[in-house]
Formats: structure tokens, C-alpha cells, sequence
């Protein structure tokens, strides 16, 4: 009954990699070991307690420590460690029932409401809302007043101003989960709306409530103390909050009787606090953030191999024009991640170039460090990664050896980026005109009149008919096609000399594909710019592109002009990647008649 | 070949609507008709907003219906709801399209596959003898029962979503772009396997993808949608080598052919097409 409700409601499987990682943080393991004190301290303290807590000897009316009595003894002559050893108890035992009625009240309550949405939605956020509007002290004090102070009917009604607090998370996720294909997929199965609550619910919720709870039993017990500083709640039971009213009446002439119950008070809530903080890291940050010197040994371990992988050290890819001639080229880039066992190198040494009014493909399957190459070129790596170079020239310039500063200011400017899913690379809170009207103006230092006046004539270029009212619109008022569009518009609009494609099409319908690609080689054309498409469609590159290379595994496995890829392949992965494309093979009718035919030539054996 | 397929499930005349706001009302089908056979695949093709998975949510149950009759296997099963929905459980299944959304992230792959089982009353030596089996159909370990979604890769996923499609033996899988999220060389193999399992079980797809080349691999029909009516179907090689309707031609033209000299032609030709438009 006095254990704290959380470590003991983790599913198994989840609670050995959530409290191996908990157990890595030194703040939460010592607000851990400080409130399992405070339990051990609860449950055993009939056998630690040197007194009887209730026990008066006018001996020790308002004692120093010493003499037996470790803590000394207050103004009725009672001994205040064995006092609050108890009192621990009773602090506790409110938590857990509030806790448990908050989230007895709560969770069914907001898991439902967000699966349901309609009027179950209405009804129990109402319901939320009113409880959230009442003055919870006053209410405290007029049940208290009702039920001759019980303990625990005061704690339940406590729980019941907690619920909506589990009401609005719980509610909250279920909204997000309840959109997952997985839940369709379970209705179609034909499981029930009860048990998907049951399961992929209150899965679902889990962690978040977890962290509710520690914060919430921290919120109870200081307002348990609150109420019996006041006076509330049953006088023959120690509690802190009565010790706590026992030594503000003394407090000038006997400070420490109202110190102890204040330590014990204010670290067991610290406790919590922290304990909820850090699992609320551990949940919502999944990697995290590398400090600068685990960055530095990955770019150490990048740049200097060690002897045994020398071999696989030398760069792969080759250059194919001069470096003079080059608006990009790439000399053996490294990329790497820091994980827990290493470093985790995701490109291994990669050379290419690309010549001003030339199509450079990147092919690859997912994996292949395709991605990675781009990113680094462009210095828009995700976080925890780190890119080494022999050097990286953009339009002529070395960049490799840039501040991050100098290399942001060359995005827009030299170097332009159309991502893969357009639609989330635009911010749905602004309009469009702000989104490439701004650049405009901080990296080109148009003025408004002038940037608008660019954006327009750009979009009309991109092939957009109706500029003004795109311009007009917000993200979520545009077609995926025209969001790309507009992204495009946004890169060609600082005439980069290259524009990195990352997947610029995979997301898109065929027939949008095909325009997309249309308009990316006229602009391609027209500005002369050098245009990298990272893909994994074959059918893209021969659409496209005039040179390719094929990474596997972060390396390049073949290099060369796209005629010759497809008509020689060098490597048997690019034969792989060239057939798997659909074009040639045999369709369903074709497959079912060689079985028949097989199947008949069996038969006639 | 494609004649002798009894139906098994049929559409007519389906209208849905979808509410925007109070009654701004969105129709995205309107009044289409489709049958599938026993054994048979029918591919439904079709860019985004054409309304083709909004048929198959339809079927499912999973979207209201505002007019029109779904039967399947001689029953109606148009406003099925409660109950009669769950028993078709049995019958109808579905895989989709994103292979990280569809799995519980929470659930280990064997609660995942024994899920449908469970609720069917399967016994639970029974249900781990099914999902072993299953596990074996789609080409995974079986001490993949053990692990989380988490670690396997999109084209293991899908093999797990299609491996739960299949617990229940159904007679129809409604597969809503099932292979568009993946590489090239997985959506290839996966493709393989949605064939193999049709001719070991004798399932029926209805395929709904954007991708000609794809229903061209694994489907016997085709029928094709734009703004929410179909505007041709036929026999698959009919559809793709001699398409009738102009939306059908300008589909096949845009998806790119791995042969850059073919593609280049194939690009002037669907510059012309456009021109034309």
C-alpha cells in the first residue's frame, strides 16, 4: 500500500530498457533512491520508530536533538523523528489515493473521449472543463467539513481535481493514435471497440501517464500538507502537515520543530518532481542530443583509420571533369553517427562531381547512404551526425572548412534544396507569399515590393497560373504537386549554380511526377545550374539524368553516363536495381499462363 | 483466363460522401461499380484524391456510404455495422499502405498476428500454430514472434502486415497501395509474394495503387478512377497496352520506363499529349 504506484505499473519488457536508461541519468537515480528512502522509512516504521509517535513526556517539550531523541521533541513533549517516520506513512498512503482516483477517473475517461470523439468527446471535456473552473481548496475544506474530516474521502476528492489533468493527456494521445492505420487494421480484424481501448489504447498512453503520476503524487502531498497545517484530518494520526502547524506556532523561539517536517516535506515533493522530469526526458527525447566532444571523436575515428580498415578507406567514385569546371564536387566524404557501440559510418568515402547544366543521379536503396551524401553536401545533417571530407567545392569555392554560419549562408544563395515530402517542408502557419518572400528579402536584401514581385515571376515560372492566389494561400490549401512547386519556386529563386533533389518525386502520383520532372530539367536548362536527384527509381534517372552513381552500402559501387549504366551494367547491383523496375516484365496474364503451361507440361509427364 | 472467376464481391452505383464542414459536403465517389471474383486481383488505379481508397475503405466499413450496394458472397453487406461487421472479419481483410503506421509500435509481432486470432476465439495453442504458419507464408524467421516492429525493416514490415491480412483465412484482401512506400527491389519481391499467396490460397485482392506497372504485375483487371468515377476497365493487358479513355493514356505515358532512348520518347510523347490537353 505505501509503495509509490509507478515503477510497479511499467509493462515488463518496456521497464528493463526504460529503467536501464533511467538509471543512466544521475539526477533521476538519486531522486529515486531519496523517495524509496522515504517508503522504507514508511513501511517500516514501527520497527525504526525509537517512540511511540503519539507517546508525551513533558521531559522533552520543545527538546534539542540529543539525549535519545535524535530529532528532539516538540511542544507537546512527543519525540519528532518517530513522528515523522510515521507521518511518512500517512503522507504516502493520501498520494496512492489520489493517484489512484485521478487516475481511475481520468484515464478511462480522456481514452475514451479521444477514440470516440462526438459526444463522448463533449460530454467528458465538459465535465473537465467544470471540475478545472471550481476553487479545489474551498471544495477540500467543505468535504472535509461534511465527512468529520475522513482521510481518505479527503484524498479521494483530491483525486477527483487531479483527473482532469490524466483527462486532457490521456485524451490527447488517444486522439493521435486513433488516426494510426494500426487501429483501422484492428476494427477491420474485427476486434472490439472495448478491447482496442483495453490494448492499443492504454498502450499508448502509458509513458505520458506514468510521468503524470509522479508529478501528481508531488502536487498531493503538498496539498495534503496544506490541508492538515490547517487543521484537517484526524488529530491521533502523525502527519507532517500537523508538525508542520506545531512548529509555525513556535517558529521564532523553536525554528528546528518546524524544520524537520519541512526537510522531510520538501525533498520527498523535489523528489517526485525530478523523478518525473527525467522519465519525461527518457520518453519524449529518443536520441539524444551528442555533446561536443563525442562529435569530436566521431570526426576523429572518420579522419583516422585505424590499420585494419585501410583497405576500405580509400575513396569510392571517381571525378569526371576538371575542378575548375565543376559547380559541385565531392572528395572522399565521410559521414557518421555516434552510437552507443561507435561510431556508426553511413558513408564511406565518396567522390563525385557534377558540371554546371548537368543532371547527376544518386541511386540507391533506402540504407545506401544516398540521403546522407546529400545532406552533407548541403550541411543539413540531422543531429548526431558529423561529415569529414578531403574537401567539398561549391560552385569553385572550398566549403568543407567552413563554420556552420558560412555554410548556412551558401543554402539559397550557391546551393538550393528541393526535400521529399513537400508538404511538411512547408510551415503551415504561415502563407506561402511569407515563406518565399522572406528569404528573399534576408538573403537577397530585396525589398518587400521586389521580393513579392520575384516570387510572383518564379511561381509563374514553376508553371503556376494562378500566382496571386497561391501566394495567398496557407500549405494545407495546395496539392502536394503545387507544394512542390512552390518548394522548387523557392529553390531556383536565389539562382543557385547546383539544386540537390532528395527524392523530389517519391511522394508525388505518376502524372505529377512526370510535370515535376519536366520542370526541374527546363530549370535545369535555363539557369545552367547542375542538378544532383538523389533517387531510387531507375525510370527517374533515364527520364533525367545524364550521369548516375550507384551507392550501396554508403560507397559507390558504379559510376558513369546513364546510357552506359543501362545499357552495360558494371556492378550486378545495378543490374539488380535496373530489373526491379516493373517495365519489361511479364504481367499477370502472362504469369498465369507460363504456370498453366508448366503446370499442363507436368502433367503430360 | 478471366472469365471463369465466380463473383464474389460486387459494387454498384457506391456513392460516398465525405463532410468538409456543416453541409459543405465533398463527394468522392460518384456511383461507381466494380466486381471481383473468386481467386481474382482487381487493380484500382488512380492518382491521389481520385477516390480509389475510399472504395476500399468503403468496403471495410471503415467509411460511411451514402447510396449503392456492396455484396459480398450474395450478401449485403452495404451498412453492416456492430456484430455483422466483425463477423466478416473472416472474410474481408486489409493490408495498407504505410508499413510504420500499421503495426502497433507497442505490440510484439506474435501479439500483433495473434491479435485478430484472439478475438475470433482461437485457442491460444491453436493461435501460435496459425502465426507460426503465417510467418512461414510471408518468408519471415518464426522467432520473429518475439521482437517489436521496431526492428525490421519497411519491406519485413509489410511482410507482417500481410502475414495479420492472412491469420483469419480470408476470402478477400483489400490492399490499399501496398507496396508504394517501398524501394524498387523490396516492392518487386513483395509483389512476388502477394502472387504466390493468391495461388496457395486462392485469395482475392482488390490492389488499389497509382502505379500502372504494378497492377500490370499482379492484377488480372483494372479499373481505372479520376474524380471519383471509374473511366475504364478491362483485362489488365487490354488497359495498359491499349488504353481507350485519354486520362488512362496520359497515366501510362507519365510513369518513367528504366531505358533512357525509350523514355525519351515516351516523355515526347506524353509532352504532346499534354500540349494536346
Amino acid at each position: 500500500m505505501t509503495t509509490a504506484p509507478f515503477p510497479a505499473t511499467l509493462a515488463p519488457v518496456r521497464r528493463i530498457s526504460l529503467l536501464r536508461r533511467y538509471l543512466r541519468r544521475p539526477l533521476g537515480v538519486v531522486a529515486l533512491v531519496v523517495l524509496l528512502l522515504v517508503v522504507a522509512a514508511a513501511v517500516l516504521a514501527p520497527w525504526l520508530a525509537p517512540f511511540d509517535p503519539n507517546f508525551v513526556t513533558f521531559k522533552i517539550v520543545h527538546a534539542e536533538p540529543g539525549n535519545g531523541h535524535l530529532l528532539g521533541g516538540d511542544s507537546a513533549g512527543r519525540d519528532i523523528l518517530s513522528r515523522l517516520l510515521y507521518g511518512a506513512r500517512t503522507t504516502l498512503y493520501g498520494a496512492v489515493i489520489t493517484c489512484v482516483a485521478g487516475l481511475v477517473l481520468g484515464v478511462p475517461a480522456g481514452v475514451s473521449a479521444g477514440y470516440f470523439g462526438g459526444v463522448t468527446d463533449r460530454i467528458c471535456s465538459w465535465i473537465s472543463d467544470a471540475l478545472q473552473s471550481i476553487p479545489g481548496m474551498i471544495v477540500l475544506l467543505v468535504v472535509a467539513a461534511g465527512t468529520g474530516q475522513s482521510f481518505p474521502v479527503l484524498m479521494v476528492a483530491l483525486g477527483v481535481f487531479m483527473a482532469p489533468g490524466y483527462y486532457r493527456i490521456s485524451r490527447a494521445r488517444a486522439m493521435a493514435v486513433r488516426k494510426e492505420p494500426y487501429i483501422d487494421a484492428a476494427r477491420v480484424a474485427g476486434v472490439t471497440n472495448p478491447r482496442i481501448l483495453r490494448t492499443h489504447m492504454m498502450r499508448a498512453v502509458y509513458a505520458p501517464i506514468v510521468v503524470q503520476t509522479a508529478l501528481t503524487a508531488g502536487i498531493a502531498i503538498g496539498m495534503q500538507a496544506g490541508l492538515q497545517f490547517l487543521g484537517i484530518g484526524s488529530a491521533s494520526t502523525p502527519s507532517w502537515g500537523q508538525m508542520m502547524n506545531d512548529g509555525f506556532n513556535t517558529m521564532l523561539t523553536f525554528p528546528k520543530i518546524l524544520l524537520w517536517p519541512s526537510i522531510a516535506l520538501g525533498v520527498t515533493i523535489a523528489a517526485l518532481a525530478f523523478i518525473g522530469s527525467t522519465l519525461a526526458d527518457l520518453i519524449s527525447i529518443r536520441a539524444e542530443q551528442p555533446s561536443k566532444r563525442s562529435r569530436a571523436r566521431v570526426r576523429h575515428e572518420l579522419a583516422a583509420p585505424s590499420a585494419a580498415e585501410l583497405s576500405d578507406r580509400v575513396a569510392s567514385g571517381s571525378h569526371e571533369h576538371a575542378l575548375e569546371d565543376c559547380a559541385l564536387r565531392v572528395e572522399n566524404l565521410r559521414v557518421g553517427y555516434a552510437t552507443q557501440s561507435g561510431v556508426k559510418e553511413v558513408v564511406r568515402g565518396v567522390s563525385l562531381d557534377a558540371a554546371p547544366g548537368e543532371v547527376l543521379g544518386i541511386v540507391g536503396e533506402s540504407g545506401s547512404g544516398k540521403t546522407q551524401t546529400s545532406f552533407a553536401v548541403l550541411d543539413l545533417l540531422p543531429s548526431g551526425g558529423t561529415a569529414v571530407a578531403d574537401g567539398i567545392w561549391i560552385s569553385g569555392r572550398e566549403v568543407s572548412k567552413l563554420s556552420s554560419a558560412e555554410r548556412a549562408a551558401l543554402l539559397g544563395r550557391s546551393i538550393g534544396y528541393v526535400p521529399q515530402e513537400p508538404l511538411s517542408n512547408l510551415d503551415p502557419c504561415y502563407t506561402i507569399e511569407h515563406q518565399l518572400v522572406e528569404p528573399l528579402r534576408y538573403v537577397h536584401g530585396l525589398s518587400k515590393a521586389d521580393a513579392r514581385a520575384r516570387a510572383r515571376e518564379v511561381l509563374v515560372r514553376v508553371g503556376i497560373t494562378d500566382p496571386e492566389r497561391v501566394l495567398g494561400s496557407y500549405p494545407h490549401q495546395i496539392s502536394g504537386g503545387m507544394a512542390q512547386r512552390v518548394l522548387i519556386a523557392g529553390a531556383v529563386s536565389g539562382r543557385p549554380s547546383v539544386l540537390v533533389a532528395d527524392e523530389p518525386t517519391t511522394a508525388l502520383d505518376v502524372t505529377v511526377q512526370a510535370e515535376v520532372l519536366e520542370l526541374l530539367r527546363e530549370l535545369q536548362q535555363e539557369y545552367g545550374m547542375a542538378l544532383v536527384i538523389v533517387t531510387h527509381n531507375f525510370g527517374v534517372v533515364a527520364d533525367i539524368c545524364d550521369r548516375v552513381v550507384v551507392m550501396k552500402d554508403g560507397r559507390i559501387v558504379e559510376t558513369g553516363r546513364v546510357e552506359q549504366i543501362f545499357r552495360a551494367p558494371a556492378h550486378p547491383y545495378t543490374a539488380e536495381l535496373i530489373s526491379a523496375s516493373l517495365d519489361d516484365v511479364e504481367g499477370r496474364d502472362e504469369l498465369d499462363r507460363a504456370l498453366a503451361h508448366a503446370g499442363g507440361e507436368d502433367d503430360a509427364r | 483466363m478471366t472469365a471463369d472467376f465466380a463473383p464474389l464481391l460486387s459494387v454498384q452505383d457506391l456513392v460516398v460522401d465525405y463532410r468538409l464542414a456543416r453541409k459543405v459536403r465533398f463527394r468522392a465517389l460518384k456511383g461507381v461499380s466494380i466486381s471481383v471474383g473468386a481467386g481474382e486481383c482487381v487493380g484500382l488505379v488512380g492518382e491521389s484524391g481520385s477516390g480509389k481508397s475510399t472504395l476500399g475503405r468503403a468496403l471495410l466499413g471503415l467509411t460511411p456510404v451514402e447510396s449503392g450496394r456492396i455484396t459480398f458472397d450474395g450478401q449485403d453487406i452495404t451498412h453492416a455495422r456492430g456484430a455483422a461487421r466483425r463477423r466478416l472479419a473472416n472474410d474481408i481483410q486489409v493490408v495498407f499502405q504505410d508499413p510504420y503506421g500499421s503495426l502497433d509500435p507497442t505490440m510484439t509481432v506474435g501479439e500483433v498476428l495473434a491479435q485478430p486470432l484472439e478475438v475470433a476465439g482461437t485457442t491460444r495453442v491453436q493461435a501460435r500454430a496459425t502465426v507460426a504458419e503465417m510467418l512461414d507464408r510471408v518468408r519471415l524467421p518464426s522467432d520473429s514472434v518475439h521482437r517489436y516492429p521496431s526492428e525490421f525493416s519497411g519491406g519485413q514490415r509489410q511482410r507482417i502486415a500481410i502475414a495479420r491480412a492472412l491469420v483469419r483465412r480470408p476470402r478477400l484482401i483489400v490492399c490499399d497501395e501496398p507496396v508504394s512506400a517501398l524501394d524498387l527491389t523490396t516492392q518487386a519481391t513483395i509483389l512476388e509474394l502477394f502472387i504466390d499467396l493468391q495461388r496457395e490460397t486462392g485469395v482475392s485482392y482488390l490492389f488499389v495503387s497509382h502505379d500502372l506497372g504494378v497492377v500490370r504485375r499482379v492484377c488480372h483487371r483494372v479499373s481505372v478512377m479520376y474524380h471519383g468515377e471509374i473511366v475504364e476497365s478491362g483485362p489488365t493487358h487490354t488497359v495498359t497496352h491499349e488504353p481507350s479513355h485519354p486520362y488512362t493514356r496520359r497515366l501510362l505515358l507519365a510513369a518513367p520506363v528504366a531505358d533512357p532512348a525509350r523514355q525519351a520518347e515516351r516523355r515526347a510523347a506524353w509532352l504532346g499529349l499534354r500540349e494536346s490537353a
